[in-house]
């Protein structure tokens, strides 16, 4: 039986970050969203302790921070790579083979959604519609839109970043 | 007063206030509209009606679609039908698919006969389900009060509405999206591991078996077949006030004597009254009231006020994972079930010449945290426990059926002795401001050294969920606060926080009523009247019983005498007081 506080680990520089970034947004509990926004941006990703001292911050449970995290796709608690793929999995890149290409991508790198390549360099994620669907199927790489991709693109395209 | 609205429902004219749902105006009319999420809890203001499960949804002529009743406003001159061909398909097609992902072992399920969709399936025919596909499965979670299997989880949310709008504990939460949602603690942990009280009000209204009990029945049911033990059980004061509801009887009823009665042909070998240790508890917390209060007025910067009550496990927990701050100021008084084990196996053992190992203590509780309190690891003397198990109320109705009781015609018994008697202050210990009556009637006495006129103190009685009363001590004013439920409990900790509270005592209570609103009691369903009948019922054997003080308990007073010497004595506190843990989460930045 856990009789004794429990102690959430997390590099000083790390809780200084996020203390600045719900200060910024007033410690709001309605600003939830957004302080995870911020804080993914800035961290780059939300595991367990981060959650737990945004919940803290807020003064909200952890369980909800927790839930709005996991409801999100875009919120994640691995590790991105340091080019983070996604694959549009919308109905117009669906329809147009996106699928194939996410295999393709996955069969490259060796990893599966949500996973990251063991040098970090590429994480791989599926989205919903990114509102380009005139380019179907569409591929992101961080910033970078790639339209009408085809398989035959997958090496190509991922040659660009080695 | 707000505006009226006339609306027709099923041919009938109603006429409601402005803001009445469907639903509800529904039922003003006799038109019981089927759901399985929706849930009033009108004394406190809280409705669940995530409209989730789509049952209650209702034909409104000239809408397109379907209404989910209990989250539609009524508007001037709807046309409202709540059984047509369309509505009946509707609804029996959205059943059909929540079984399609709901175990069907419904023969072996805890909650069996008591579970609103198997109540729904019945009263809709439900003879197959035709929709096969993907179900959800998530590991079974065993906590010690409550278990939890999701695969049977509607997501009605019921339990998050309790646990985070009623009781501001925050454990459980929806997560995850679509088909993989589920309500669970943060990043899926065990419900032990989170911040769980074990208030068990989220498994009071669960409608499925998604949450229940920890169970002792079966071995209960073994212990009192094995003849080297001694079965000893005592019965907490809310229980009496409950368990006729479960054979039929009125909401209110007593049934102490025939609770006796039917322990006894159940097995145990001896039947006594947690109402004797409630005494016992105000004896100690009392003068541990007086003492602080008398420092804290010759001007002892030492003593922090206000003391507050320590009796329920739910809040000890609520106070030691949110406010261990504050963990040095409720009482160090065990509760009554604990302070019963802690005589029973010492005092009582001794007087029965039985050995601590072949005493077995159980239990009756309204209540699922007590069961966790049984095995706190400071109560219990070389790995042994002072209280074995605790059984909830519901429970206890089981194994009255099991043991083929006719309940209604039993003969009402008497408790054994020495731990059966008690006082009419022990007795409204199961009520919200009943323990801090008790502990004013007595020190009342003890700082006066006079009589109470009345001992009726009927400014700290109600059920409102935040009340004060101000007790006049013989010219000293005792300020006295009550809260239950854990939500109105956070204000008044939130205040004692801040500094501003000019409470001297404080009662608090987790679940919602105080103990007769317990998670092991009978199902309320959120009916307010079936708490307040409760209430009535154990006021009324306070008031029926001659001795209505606890230090005027002759039990009690022998047991000083021959054991503890007097109250707070260093033999009282080692075998009944305690401390407190700090079980917060702390950010160590590296």
């Amino acid at each position: 039986m856990n009789m004794s506080n429990v102690k959430i680990k997390l590099p000083k520089v790390n809780v200084d970050k996020i203390i600045k970034i719900c200060d910024s947004f007033g410690n709001e509990p309605g600003e939830l969203i957004n302080v995870l926004h911020r804080t993914q941006e800035d961290i780059g990703y939300l595991p367990r302790e981060v959650q737990e001292v945004i919940a803290q911050q807020l003064k909200i449970p952890v369980a909800k921070v927790y839930g709005v995290v996991t409801f999100y796709s875009f919120f994640t608690m691995t590790p991105k790579g340091e080019h983070p793929i996604s694959v549009c999995m919308g109905t117009a890149c669906y329809v147009r083979g996106s699928e194939k290409v996410l295999d393709e991508f996955k069969r490259k790198l060796k990893i599966e959604v949500g996973e990251t390549t063991k040098n970090g360099k590429f994480s791989l994620d599926s989205l919903r519609c990114v509102g380009a669907c005139g380019l179907a199927p569409v591929v992101l790489i961080g910033k970078k839109v790639y339209g009408r991709v085809t398989i035959a693109d997958v090496t190509k395209i991922l040659r660009e970043y080695e | 007063m707000s505006k009226m609205i006339k609306l027709t429902i099923d041919n009938k004219i109603v006429e409601v206030a402005k803001g009445t749902t469907i639903l509800e105006a529904a039922r003003e009319i006799g038109i019981d509209i089927p759901t399985l999420c929706y849930m009033n809890l009108d004394e406190m203001c809280i409705k669940n009606k995530p409209a989730s499960c789509r049952i209650c949804v209702v034909e409104v002529e000239g809408r397109r679609n379907l209404a989910p009743s209990c989250s539609t406003d009524c508007m001037e001159g709807m046309v409202v039908h709540t059984h047509t061909i369309r509505v009946l398909n509707a609804r029996r097609t959205v059943l059909e698919l929540i079984l399609s992902d709901h175990p069907t072992d419904c023969l072996v399920c805890p909650k069996s006969g008591n579970c609103d969709l198997q109540s729904l399936a019945i009263r809709l025919g439900v003879r197959e389900i035709p929709y096969e596909g993907e179900r959800t499965s998530f590991k079974l979670d065993f906590s010690p009060a409550i278990i939890r299997d999701m695969d049977k989880c509607i997501l009605c949310r019921r339990c998050e509405t309790m646990c985070n709008d009623i009781q501001t504990v925050g454990a459980l939460h929806a997560i995850n999206r679509g088909f993989n949602t589920i309500v669970a603690p943060a990043f899926e942990q065990d419900l032990q591991h989170s911040e769980c009280t074990f208030c068990g009000q989220c498994v009071a209204v669960c409608p499925v078996g998604a949450l229940t009990e920890r169970s002792f029945s079966n071995k209960l049911i073994r212990d009192l077949a094995n003849p080297d033990k001694t079965v000893i059980v005592q019965t907490a004061p809310a229980v009496r006030a409950a368990l006729g509801e479960e054979f039929g009887l009125k909401p209110g009823t007593l049934v102490t004597g025939k609770m006796a009665a039917a322990l006894r042909v159940i097995g145990f070998d001896k039947v006594f009254d947690t109402d004797f240790s409630a005494d016992l508890t105000i004896m100690e917390e009392g003068t541990e009231l007086l003492d602080r209060l008398t420092r804290h007025l010759n001007g002892d910067k030492d003593v922090r006020l206000p003391i507050l009550t320590s009796c329920c496990p739910g809040w000890v927990n609520f106070f030691e994972h949110h406010f261990p701050d504050m963990k040095d100021i409720p009482s160090t008084a065990r509760s009554p079930q604990q302070m019963f084990g802690a005589i029973a196996k010492t005092y009582l053992a001794e007087k029965l010449g039985v050995k601590r190992e072949d005493m077995i203590v159980v239990s009756i509780m309204p209540c699922l945290a007590k069961k966790y309190e049984c095995e706190r690891a400071e109560f219990e003397t070389d790995g042994n426990p002072d209280v074995d198990y605790s059984v909830s109320t519901r429970e206890l109705a089981n194994l009255i059926k099991n043991a083929n009781i006719d309940f209604s015609t039993l003969p009402e018994e008497d408790f054994d002795h020495p731990m059966g008697e008690s006082s009419g202050a022990g007795v409204i210990f199961g009520a919200t401001g009943g323990v801090i009556e008790a502990a004013v009637r007595t020190a009342y006495e003890v700082h006066t050294g006079k009589k109470l006129e009345s001992v009726d103190i009927n400014q700290i009685r109600g059920h409102e969920g935040l009340r004060s009363a101000t007790v006049d001590f013989d010219g000293l004013e005792l300020n006295i606060g009550i809260a239950h439920g854990l939500g109105n409990a956070r204000k008044l900790l939130e205040e004692i926080r801040a500094g501003k509270s000019e409470y001297h005592a404080i009662e608090i209570m987790a679940c919602p009523g105080g103990c007769i609103g317990g998670g092991g009691q009978p199902l309320h369903h959120g009916d307010d009247s079936i708490l307040r009948a409760r209430a009535e019922a154990l006021y009324r054997e306070d008031a029926g019983k001659k001795i209505r003080k606890s230090h005027e308990n002759p039990e009690i007073i022998k047991l000083y005498e021959e054991f503890l010497g007097e109250p707070c004595s260093e033999k009282s506190h080692q075998l009944l007081h305690t401390h407190y843990f700090d079980k917060s989460k702390e950010i160590i930045s590296e």
